[in-house]
Parts: C-alpha cells; structure tokens; sequence
C-alpha cells in the first residue's frame, strides 16, 4: 500500500474521527443506559454501520419491536443510500474483490469523500483511496462505540456541540460543488427540494419526500438538457 | 422470541436491509452492461443536491424562535463556507467551525 495515499487518505477522514468517535461514544453510552447488553452496541456499528438508524434502533430494541417493524425502520431511514449507490456505480467499476466491502461502507460521511475524492490523486489509486477511507471510518464508528459501552461514565470532557463537525464536513463538500461545478441546479434543488419537504412534512419524517422531489427535480433538468441538445443537433 | 437471540436477528434484518438498499443500484446496473445514460446523469447531478440535503437534514432541529437556537449554527456555518471559499482546504473549515460552534453552544449561550 502506497504511504502517501493512505496518508491522504488520513488526513481526508480526520473530520469524521471528531463525528464518529463522538456519536459512537454517545450511541454506546445510549444502549447501556437503555439497559441493551454491550455486545450490542459494537455488533451494531460493526455490520449495521449507519448513525441515523443505529440511534432509531435503540428505543426499539429495549421495546421489543417486531421484527417487521425494525425491517421497515431500517429501510425508510436508510433510504436514501439508493442515491449513493446510483453516483458510485461508475467509480466503484472494477473495484474486484473491494467492491462489497466499499459498497458495505457507503455511510453519508464515507459517501461525501469518496464522491469527492481530491483531483491529486492518480487515477490508479482511486479505488484505493476510497477503500481506505471505508475502513478507517468504519474503524473510528466501532471504537467510538466500544469507547461509549465501556468508559462512557467516566468520560467527563464536555462534548457539547462537537458533532457539529459532521454538519460542517458536508457543508464543505456542497460548497465545494457549488464552487467546481458549472452545472449548479443540483445543489440548488438539493436544498430548495428540502426546505420545502421539511416546512410541509416536519423534520421527523422529511427525507423521503424530499428524495421524491430531488429526483424529480433532476429527472427534469436531465430531459430539458435532452432536448436542448436535440435541438443542438438539428 | 426474548433476550439475546431477538437483539441478534433484530440486528441482522436491520444490518441486511441497510445493505440491500447500498447494493441495490449496483444489481441492477450490473458491470457487464453499459449503465442508461438517464442513470448516469442521476449519477452525476446527486452528490449536489445530496449533500445539500444532508446539510438541510443536520440542521433541522435547530430552534428558530431563539437567538440561541440559530446564531451558534448560523456563525459556524458562514465561517465554514467563508473559509472554505478562501483558502479550499476543509480540514481547516471543520476545525474552525466546529470549534467556534462549541464554544457559542458551550460559553456563549
């Protein structure tokens, strides 16, 4: 393995270690006060590995939700990493013995850097850059939760308002398309789509509508540059 | 079905349907065949408005109707995009809007 590339690849997930290693830890200070056994919280971030749907599964769980009902949550929260897949199928492409690993690890923030990977990196070392960056984000999810179920009493540094570095990591990556991409209707409608999905439906139930919208919204920008280009062409 | 063998298969349905809905795109638009250029244009256009989305998605709870709702969010935010806009390096935006954030949410308000 290429010393630099694993260095770059560091230095691209230091942010997450600040969010995961936070929310890991609170999520494993969560199931042992929900009264969960410890192996659970580890087991969960090991091969679930999705935030947003580990911290769902917790009242869940110590309620003995049916298992439909855990299944449904499952795919309603997670719904949108359909998106994810549908913008890596072209750079996961030859990804051989790799690809379910990579795949297995499209969280959000593993997502926002591999779908931004810096235009330093050799083409050749693509697919391990993002590899890398997989599974150091992983690594960073199953301590933080290991850290959470063991020493989440004792730990009494004031956290407060840390995870807002995950916030600040994707608000550097749309400025970052805003600012490389001539075509700026995606982000545009990404956040219009949104407020409006959250002002209708409310913030616990707005991400699929606003995935509805937001393919529609670029479904229509994908036919209207269609035809322009059929008018181009006459 | 109780104790340890519920939390087990209650953790594989939701381990296995998280995966399904990552892996789904690639079983569809398999390597062999050339993926629909509809699909490759999604492709392209999502990253935009996902991450847009996600922004939208962290900062929903924040509370309008205070100062202290809303200023720490708004001040780290801007100085994030400020600083990225400058200088295009994003470790140093999310060091510095993490830090300003903690330190209204923690000292100020």
């Amino acid at each position: 393995m290429d010393k630099k590339i694993f260095q770059k690849a560091f230095t691209a997930t230091i942010p997450v270690i600040s969010g995961y290693v936070v929310l890991g830890t609170a999520f494993g200070f969560l199931i042992r006060t929900a009264g969960l056994p410890a192996w659970t919280g580890p087991a969960m971030s090991m091969f679930v590995f999705a935030g947003s749907l580990q911290f769902a599964l917790i009242p869940m769980l110590t309620g003995s939700a049916s298992l439909f009902t855990v299944l449904l949550t499952s795919l309603v929260v997670n719904a949108r990493h359909l998106f994810y897949g549908i913008s890596m199928l072209e750079k996961y492409k030859g990804a051989g013995p790799r690809k379910p690993y990579l795949i297995f690890g499209l969280t959000d923030e593993t997502y926002s850097l591999v779908c931004s990977v810096p235009s330093d990196i050799p083409e050749t070392q693509r697919l391990s850059y993002c590899f890398l960056v997989t599974v150091l984000d992983h690594f960073y999810w199953v301590f933080g939760s290991l850290l959470g179920v063991t020493l989440g009493s004792v730990l009494h540094f004031n956290t407060d308002g840390m995870d807002f570095a995950l916030t600040a990591l994707f608000i550097t990556v749309v400025t970052g398309q805003w600012l490389d991409n001539k075509d700026r209707r995606p982000v545009l409608a990404g956040f219009i789509c949104s407020l409006a999905a959250l002002l209708l439906f409310g913030p616990s139930s707005f991400l699929i509508p606003a995935m509805v919208l937001i393919a529609a919204a670029l479904l229509l920008f994908y036919a209207a540059d269609r035809k322009k280009e059929a008018r181009h062409d006459r | 079905m109780t104790g340890d063998l519920y939390l087990l298969i209650a953790i594989a349905i939701a381990a296995l349907a998280t995966f399904a809905l990552r892996v789904l795109p690639f079983l569809i638009f398999g390597e062999g065949r050339p993926t629909p250029p509809v699909v490759l244009a999604l492709g392209k256009m999502l990253p935009g408005a996902v991450m847009a989305m996600l922004v939208v998605y962290c900062l929903k709870g924040t509370d309008l109707s205070l100062a202290s709702g809303w200023m720490p969010a708004l001040a780290a935010s801007l100085l994030v995009v400020a600083t990225y806009v400058w200088k295009r390096n994003s470790l140093l935006s999310i060091v510095v809007g993490t830090a300003l954030y903690m330190a209204l949410v923690q000292l100020v308000f």
